[in-house]
């Protein structure tokens, strides 16, 4: 079924004005495009993040959905309970609705301290949801590294200082962990490309499974950029071939969107204020090195959706 | 007359039956030594289609925990049993239940933490969660555990709060014991339709749980949690009574042992208080007037009735399976101490550190507590306040 903006612009925003999470937060832009994709009733699982602390301030919520948080490292698991729970009373006559199951979490409590318990639900294969918001950094306490961070980025525990540039290592290839371990349904969308990620969204909660989606959301206060630059900064990371949208269904990989012109990844980076040192002379070479690896992981996801031999 | 149908299990095999009995809308659980048998024989009993039960097989304690916290929140009969590390790793979890006052029921099977690490018995993993919101209920066999984990379905439900059913590891978990199992539809008329306040599966009425409470209101959050505990005891207290009233095996708050006229009194937990009792009846024997208390409900500790019973003491000595590192003595001393500090005639209180990582406890060395304790209650004198039993020291 084709994205028809006129029917979700009539649609209740199920997340509501008046959270307190920042102005240009591509969290919350995030959320509210996947809940306008689905049609059904959701209960809503948030690990600890910027968007729970924001949305649900007692004696306020910013959800008309049922919702519940219980700790940072366990929206995978409590959801599970949730699910368990509906599928139990479902079977035993006792609830007769058709309910989609949905987590959000940030990378933190999905690349980091949730990985395991992100990696059994989807290995037990509940018919749920999982969302990463994915702003590539601790961002509720404050902009520490994460292991989504990118390379070369500066975050207050990645400091750019007079021997070390930012971030060591490298960025946690999640989407391929999730997929490689069997999920039905995974895949890579941004808040930039709306359709695809709605699209995204309808399939998953139409798949009888564990799903996996990691959205790439934007945050102005870690980036260090303008906040109405948001959604434009999520294109640049789409069309530089730094965020492919792509999914991954029952081990089968398919790339949704490929751009016209592959950007050059300085055009990504630039605006943003977390790789400004990456611009002085002396970090010439990491600059290179971060096109060169752009490119390779492109390649390599070509290779998989059989695009490339 | 009904003729009893009397089966010989092991306490974790007891426990597995209740679960059956219960027939849960969702078990979270993980295994662990000694736990592992009721995770088996339940799995069982869902292969076999024996119960409706949803059993999520999760990775790791702490997402049982929080498997339980998401199902228990979604409205269902929720039940999960652990030991030892498992109940440490479900820590954080376990704050996060008695918080959002739902109602899970978890048995553990007491072991002792790491490290080193060891399999066997002793108290340190529950005490380490005596603050965590739970009510504690404690059992000296694999009969009472079974009973009490059918009650602590009823309690749980009852006052919105979780409850952990205590029984010794190997001790009870293992051995084989000839239960007395309520028939499968008493239980059911016993626990009756779980009927939640609220559920997440209520798509009409949508409510959040776990919300952030600041400054504001965190304070109030917990100061109405600490007044639902007041409301513990006498739902423990009606619960036994209904439930005596169908197996006719009563139950209380906590038991004592030929304590009416006791001038020297033990307080000891689970199994061991069946081997204290033994040395009790040697002791009343001998004409010496010793008794025993063993506390069943633990967590909210019953002050007041303790105090009614223990006042007419002269000496108590308290054994204590865990040990507070750096503390003063044992978890049950300080409490029952603390307890009976407002007494007028207060009876003088000694600890007994025993049986740590499963270290067999004797008859001889129960009496020698009582050697010891008979020593204060002729000289007034207490050399040793807090002492350890049977180490090499």
């Amino acid at each position: 079924m084709p994205v028809n903006i006129k029917e979700l612009s009539k649609k209740e925003d199920r997340l509501t004005g008046g959270h307190r999470l920042c102005a240009g937060c591509g969290a919350s832009i995030a959320v509210r495009q996947i809940l306008l994709a689905i049609d059904k009733p959701v209960v809503v699982a948030n690990a600890t993040g910027c968007l729970e602390v924001a949305t649900t301030i007692y004696p306020y919520t910013a959800w008309k959905t049922p919702w519940i948080h219980s700790a940072f490292e366990n929206a995978a698991s409590t959801i599970s309970g949730v699910e368990a729970a509906y599928q139990s009373l479902k079977r035993q006559g006792k609830i007769t609705e058709d309910i989609a199951f949905i987590a959000f979490g940030g990378d933190g409590g999905t690349y980091d301290i949730g990985f395991q318990a992100l990696s059994g639900a989807m290995e037990r294969n509940h018919r749920i949801l999982y969302i990463c918001y994915d702003n590539e950094a601790y961002m509720n306490t404050g902009i520490q590294r994460s292991s989504a961070t990118p390379p070369g980025a500066w975050t207050t525990t990645s400091p750019v200082g007079r021997v070390r540039p930012g971030k060591r290592g490298r960025k946690k290839d999640i989407v391929a962990s999730v997929a490689e371990q069997g999920a039905v349904y995974v895949a890579q969308a941004s808040i930039s490309n709306f359709r695809d990620l709605i699209e995204k969204v309808r399939k998953a909660v139409s798949m009888d499974g564990a799903t996996f989606i990691n959205v790439l959301s934007p945050c102005p206060r870690g980036w260090r950029t303008d906040t109405s630059e948001t959604v434009n900064i999520a294109r640049l990371a789409v069309e530089t071939c730094y965020w492919p949208l792509y999914e991954v269904e029952n081990g089968k990989w398919k790339i949704n969107y490929i751009p016209r012109q592959k950007l050059p990844i300085t055009e990504y980076l630039k605006p943003q204020g977390r790789f400004a040192h990456l611009f002085r002379p002396e970090n010439a070479q990491l600059l290179e090195e971060i096109q060169k690896e752009v490119d390779a992981k492109w390649e390599l996801l070509q290779k998989k959706a059989q695009l490339l031999q | 007359m009904k003729t009893k149908n009397l089966l010989a299990l092991e306490g974790n095999q007891a426990i597995a039956l209740a679960m059956k009995q219960i027939d849960p809308d969702v078990v979270a659980a993980y295994p662990i030594t000694p736990q592992t048998e009721i995770v088996q024989v339940f799995s069982e009993y869902v292969a076999n289609g024996d119960v409706h039960t949803e059993f999520v097989t999760v990775e790791s304690e702490h997402s049982a925990l929080s498997a339980c916290i998401g199902a228990s929140a979604a409205g269902a009969r929720t039940m999960t049993a652990t030991s030892s590390q498992g109940l440490a790793l479900m820590w954080e979890m376990l704050y996060i239940a008695s918080g959002a006052r739902l109602p899970i029921v978890m048995t553990v099977v007491n072991r002792a933490l790491s490290s080193p690490i060891n399999i066997h018995c002793d108290h340190s993993d529950a005490m380490g969660a005596r603050d965590s919101g739970w009510i504690q209920l404690w059992s000296e066999t694999a009969q009472e555990a079974y009973d009490n984990v059918i009650q602590a379905i009823k309690i749980a439900e009852s006052v919105n709060l979780p409850v952990m059913v205590n029984m010794d590891g190997f001790i009870t978990s293992h051995a084989e014991e000839v239960i007395e199992p309520l028939d499968d539809e008493e239980v059911k008329n016993f626990i009756g339709e779980y009927k939640p306040l609220r559920s997440l599966l209520d798509i009409e009425h949508p409510f959040t749980v776990g919300p952030l409470a600041l400054q504001d209101s965190y304070f109030e959050f917990k100061r109405s949690q600490a007044e639902a505990y007041k409301k513990v005891i006498p739902v423990v207290k009606s619960v036994a009574e209904e439930f005596a009233k169908i197996t006719g095996r009563k139950y209380d708050l906590f038991e004592t042992y030929k304590l009416e006229d006791a001038e020297i009194g033990l307080v000891v937990l689970n199994s061991t208080a069946g081997t204290a009792k033994e040395v009790v009846d040697t002791l009343r024997r001998e004409g010496k007037k010793v008794g025993l208390l063993k506390p069943r409900l633990f967590r909210p500790l019953p002050v007041e009735e303790l105090k009614a019973v223990l006042s007419r003491l002269k000496v108590i000595g308290v054994m204590d399976r865990a040990d507070t590192f750096g503390g003063f003595g044992g978890p049950l001393f300080t409490d029952i101490r603390s307890a009976l500090y407002d007494l007028s005639n207060r009876p003088i209180v000694t600890d007994y550190i025993y049986g740590l990582g499963g270290r067999d406890v004797t008859m001889e060395q129960i009496h020698k507590v009582f050697e010891s304790l008979e020593l204060i209650y002729s000289s007034g004198k207490v050399e040793n306040l807090i002492s350890y039993v049977g180490v090499r020291e």
